[in-house]
Formats: C-alpha cells, structure tokens, sequence
C-alpha cells in the first residue's frame, strides 16, 4: 500500500517534467516548483523548491542527495588594489572565462563525507572542486588568491552558497530543498544537476533545466535599451526634458 | 516597496530612491547647483555599477536643468549666444569624455579616475568658496551689511585671441575662443564624472570670462541642458549605460526637493549658503580622498566581462 502511494505521488510530481520518464525502475527522480524564474518589475528575489524522490539501490541500502544549481559560465574580471604612491589603485589583473554565474550546492550530508575529491572534483560539486581557468597578470598575487577571492566576492553578492545547503529527507524516499535566487540573479538558462551517491560513487544523475529571465516592461526597457540604442538615447533625453518642463509649470502655478 | 532597475540589473526600494531623489534636490534647490556631484557618488554607494551611476546622473540632470532653466529665462537671466558657444565646446569635450569613460573602463582605471576628478575639483572649488564666503561674512559683519565690490576680471592675454565676438547681455567682447575652451573643458569633466558641471562653469564664468553674476546661473544651466543631453545620448548608444527608470524615479523626487529646497533658501544670506555649501563639497571631497588612502576591506574587485 505504501509503495502504491509512493508511486503515485511519484507520477504527481513528475507529471509536469517532460524529461522525467516516470518509471518504476529510475532510482532518482526530481522536479523543480518552477521551471521559469520571471525577473518582473517587482522582482525581489525568489525561492525554488526542488523535490523528489530516491529508490533503494541493491542491498537495501539508501543513498545520499546531492543538487548542484549552476548559472550559464561567464567571462569575469578581477581586479586587485595595491598601494602606489600612498593611494589604492587596481594594479593586478586576472581573467576567467568559465565561472558559473551562479553556484549552489545541497546536500543530505556534508560533501566531505559522501564522496573522495576526485568524484566531486569530475562532477564539480562543492565550490572547492569548482574548475576555473584563471589567467593572471600580477606580480602581487597568486591564481590561488584570485581563485579565493572571485568565490568570496561572487558569495557576497549572494550567487554563490556561503554553505552547502541542507536536503531534509522524509521517510528515507522523498527529498526536498529551497534554494534562493537572489534580486540580482543572472538570467540565462541555468542546470540544475541532481545526484545520488551511494558509498562514494555517482549511482544516478539527473539534469533539469532552469530558465532565469527577465519579463514584462523591464524586460522591454533592456532589449530596447540594447537593440535601438540610439532612440533609446533620444526618448531619455525626450523624457527627461518633458519631465523638466512639466516641473517647472506646475511648480510656477503653485 | 522594491522595484528592478533594467539596466542596472538591480533591485532597489523606490521609497530609498525617491527619498534619495529628494533631499539631493532639497540640496540643489538650497544653493542653486546641480547636484550631480552629490548624488552619483551617493548612487555608487548603494551599489548602483559607476557607469550606470554616471550615465544616469547625465539623464537625469537635463530633466532638473529645463526645469531650472525656465525660471532664468523668464527673467531674462540667459545669454543665449554665449550659451551656444559654450555648448559648442561643450558637444565636443563630452564626446571626448564619452569616448575616454570608455577606454579607461576597458583599462580599468575608470573609478579611479572619477574620485581623483572628484577629489581634485571639489577640493578646489569647495577651498576657494569657503575662502571668499568666510571673507564675505567678515566683510559684511564689518561693514554693517555692505559686500564688497568684486573688482572685474583683467583679461590680458586673452584680449588678444582672434574671433572677437560681442556677448551684449553678458557685456563682453571676448575671443569666442575662452568660453568655447571652457565648454570644452567642463565637458569632459561632466561626461566623466556623471556631473552637469555646474560647480565649475559657474566660478569659471564669473572668474575667467567676467560675466555678471545675473546671468551666470541661467546661461550655465542653458548649456548643461545640451552637454547632459549628449552625454546620455552618447552613454545610451556606446555603453548602454542609462536607466531611464532609475532616473525618472530620481527626477521625481528631485523636483519636489528642488521646490522645497528654494523656498528654504531665500531665508537664508547669500555668503552663509555658499560657506555651507563649501563645506559640504569639502565634505564629499575628504570621504573619497580616505577612501583612497585608507586600506580597503577588500583588495578584489569583479567585473563581468563578456557583456554584448
């Protein structure tokens, strides 16, 4: 009965995901509350839920789940500030092309523990194991230092998990997790990467898309902002002019 | 209430900015100056990206510079001529300074080069307006009330540059040469620091062309008008880098500021704004020079690189 209503619950839950062949035999299934992160004008940073569900692998033995939310790659630049002539000027230089616009990591367990650092460094989970192609142009400072400090600034900004977050699990089958999309989140097509390890390995893995994008008049005052720069240009100024104009009229009645 | 700015790709609560909005133009109404070089460092600091900072401040300031404007105009306080020649200079110095934003941003310079510009030009402009107007005060606590008289500017040098034209409501015959080289020079700055200018077209009006003060306020805002327009106009089309959102909420609370902030000022002397307006421009300048000098929090900075 139990094992009835089990997979019913699984059919419920991953009705809505078409990439999800709901079948008895997939020891791992997972869905998100939402597959579209709306950036709308009053866009103040949202959660998603992801949820779903894990089978007992041969042997009785349950495993442990790990998500990994990452962002489209992007290229960034860091800059550091050194002291030249008593004041702080950005004197060192370095590039990466591949780092994740946005990182989370959730786990049942602590990485550490689930799997050697060479599983989670092929799979890149935990921002430890996170591949980054640093090229540095200073004197001052090591790959190292660079690599420390885009992982600390991009955590300040809140697109990278201070702490690998918690997946509270119900009754050893369901599992479930919020994980928070800050107000400045990048929009792009983001993967959400779910894993089950049993005894330090990768026994199944699924990969959910997630679209970030934004909507609605915001959405609009970006693409015309981009693509018809030049009356872009012309209506701020248009708008800004009008806007003077009227102040100074209602204001001179006043 | 929060709101998302499209271009600075942030969140901010509209009240924050409205308020923000409203007590710089408080501020630009009180002593008739812009603003701009109050509030895009303050913008900076709620973490608005510097150039969104800057080319939104140059939007938002030919919104207060109209509004401005057509009070002088009514009065008669514009000299057009000598506006068009400064703006002349002026379409040439912000499309150089457009043009410089940009190279020093892919160098990497571009914050250090606004809070030295800050720095150096409010430094000198606060110092030599709290000279005069605590000499002013003195002046006049001596004298029962009586100001000096200025004497006028002696030009020299100057009185022998070609393209002599007659500027009749500023009372000049002057080579179109200075104001247009003034223009020039306030242009660059304002398109690089995200300013009207105003701070020094004013003095550099009164102190280097000799134009009386009358007309000096409405003919420095008529230019600001066309230089700001071609800032944002040139920081839209080459930077994508104006949030017309972020300015119009700016503008908002700029304009009931500015009305307050006016009717304010008539209460109080001509020399006790200006020495309090001195020491509010030596105030921003002094807060950017620590920041330069004193060890930041945090050494790394990071930019996205990839971006159309």
């Amino acid at each position: 009965m139990r094992r009835l209503l089990l997979a019913l619950s699984l059919l419920a839950l991953c009705a809505p995901a078409p990439f999800v062949p709901a079948h008895a035999a997939e020891p791992l299934v997972a869905d998100l509350s939402k597959h579209l992160v709306a950036i709308t004008t009053g866009f103040a940073g949202t959660d998603v839920l992801l949820f779903g569900a894990i089978e007992e692998v041969d042997g009785g033995k349950t495993g442990d789940v790990v998500v990994v939310v990452r962002g489209p790659n992007r290229s960034e630049t860091l800059r550091r500030k050194d002291r030249t002539a008593g004041i702080w000027i950005n004197s060192g230089i370095a590039k990466v092309d591949n780092a994740p616009s946005f990182y989370q990591v959730a786990s049942t367990r602590p990485l550490d523990q689930l799997a050697p650092p060479a599983i989670l460094g092929r799979h890149q989970i935990g921002l430890d194991h996170l591949d980054l192609a640093l090229r540095v142009k200073d004197g001052g400072a090591d790959t190292a230092e660079y690599r420390k400090a885009l992982i600390r600034l991009n955590q300040k900004k809140g697109l990278y998990g201070d702490k690998v977050l918690e997946i509270g699990m119900l009754s050893q089958r369901l599992f479930r997790t919020d994980v928070h999309f800050p107000a400045n989140v990048p929009v792009g097509v983001y993967m959400v990467e779910v894993y089950l390890m049993v005894g330090g390995q990768v026994v199944s893995a699924q990969t959910t898309p997630l679209v970030v994008s934004k909507i609605g008049i915001g959405a609009d005052v970006y693409d015309f902002a981009h693509q018809q720069a030049a009356a872009y240009g012309i209506i701020a100024i248009a708008l800004a002019a009008f806007a003077g104009w009227l102040a100074a009229i209602v204001f001179k009645k006043a | 209430m929060q709101i998302y700015l499209p271009i600075a790709e942030m969140s901010v609560n509209v009240f924050v900015i409205l308020g923000l909005g409203g007590a710089v133009g408080f501020m630009s109404g009180l002593f008739g100056v812009g603003g701009g070089f109050l509030m895009t460092p303050l913008l900076i600091f709620l973490g608005v990206p510097p150039t969104v900072a800057v080319g939104t401040e140059a939007n938002q300031i030919v919104a207060s510079s109209v509004s401005g404007v057509l009070a002088h105009w009514r009065r008669g306080n514009v000299d057009v001529r000598m506006g068009l020649i400064l703006t002349l200079g002026g379409f040439v110095g912000s499309t150089l300074g457009v043009y410089l934003f940009r190279w020093l941003r892919g160098l990497g310079q571009i914050d250090l080069v606004i809070s030295l510009c800050y720095i150096v030009f409010l430094g000198i402009v606060g110092a030599l307006m709290l000279v005069e107007s605590i000499q002013a005060l003195l002046a006049s606590r001596r004298n029962g009330g009586a100001v000096a008289v200025r004497k006028k500017h002696q030009h020299g040098w100057m009185h022998g540059l070609p393209l002599k034209m007659r500027f009749r409501r500023s009372q000049l015959y002057i080579s179109a040469i200075i104001p247009a080289t003034i223009g020039l020079f306030v242009g660059i700055l304002a398109a690089l620091m995200g300013v009207g200018g105003g701070f020094i077209m004013v003095p550099a009006m009164i102190y280097l062309l000799g134009m009386p003060t009358s007309v000096v306020v409405g003919t420095s805002l008529f230019q600001i008008i066309f230089v700001t327009a071609n800032a944002t106009f040139l920081q839209s089309t080459m930077n994508h880098t104006v949030d017309v959102v972020l300015a119009l909420l700016l503008l908002l609370g700029g304009v009931v500021g500015a009305q307050v902030g006016a009717r304010f000022g008539v209460k109080l002397k001509g020399e006790q704004l200006r020495s309090l307006l001195a020491l509010m421009v030596l105030g921003v300048c002094l807060k950017l020079l620590f920041d330069m000098v004193t060890v930041p929090n945090e050494l790394f900075a990071v930019g996205t690189g990839g971006k159309h």
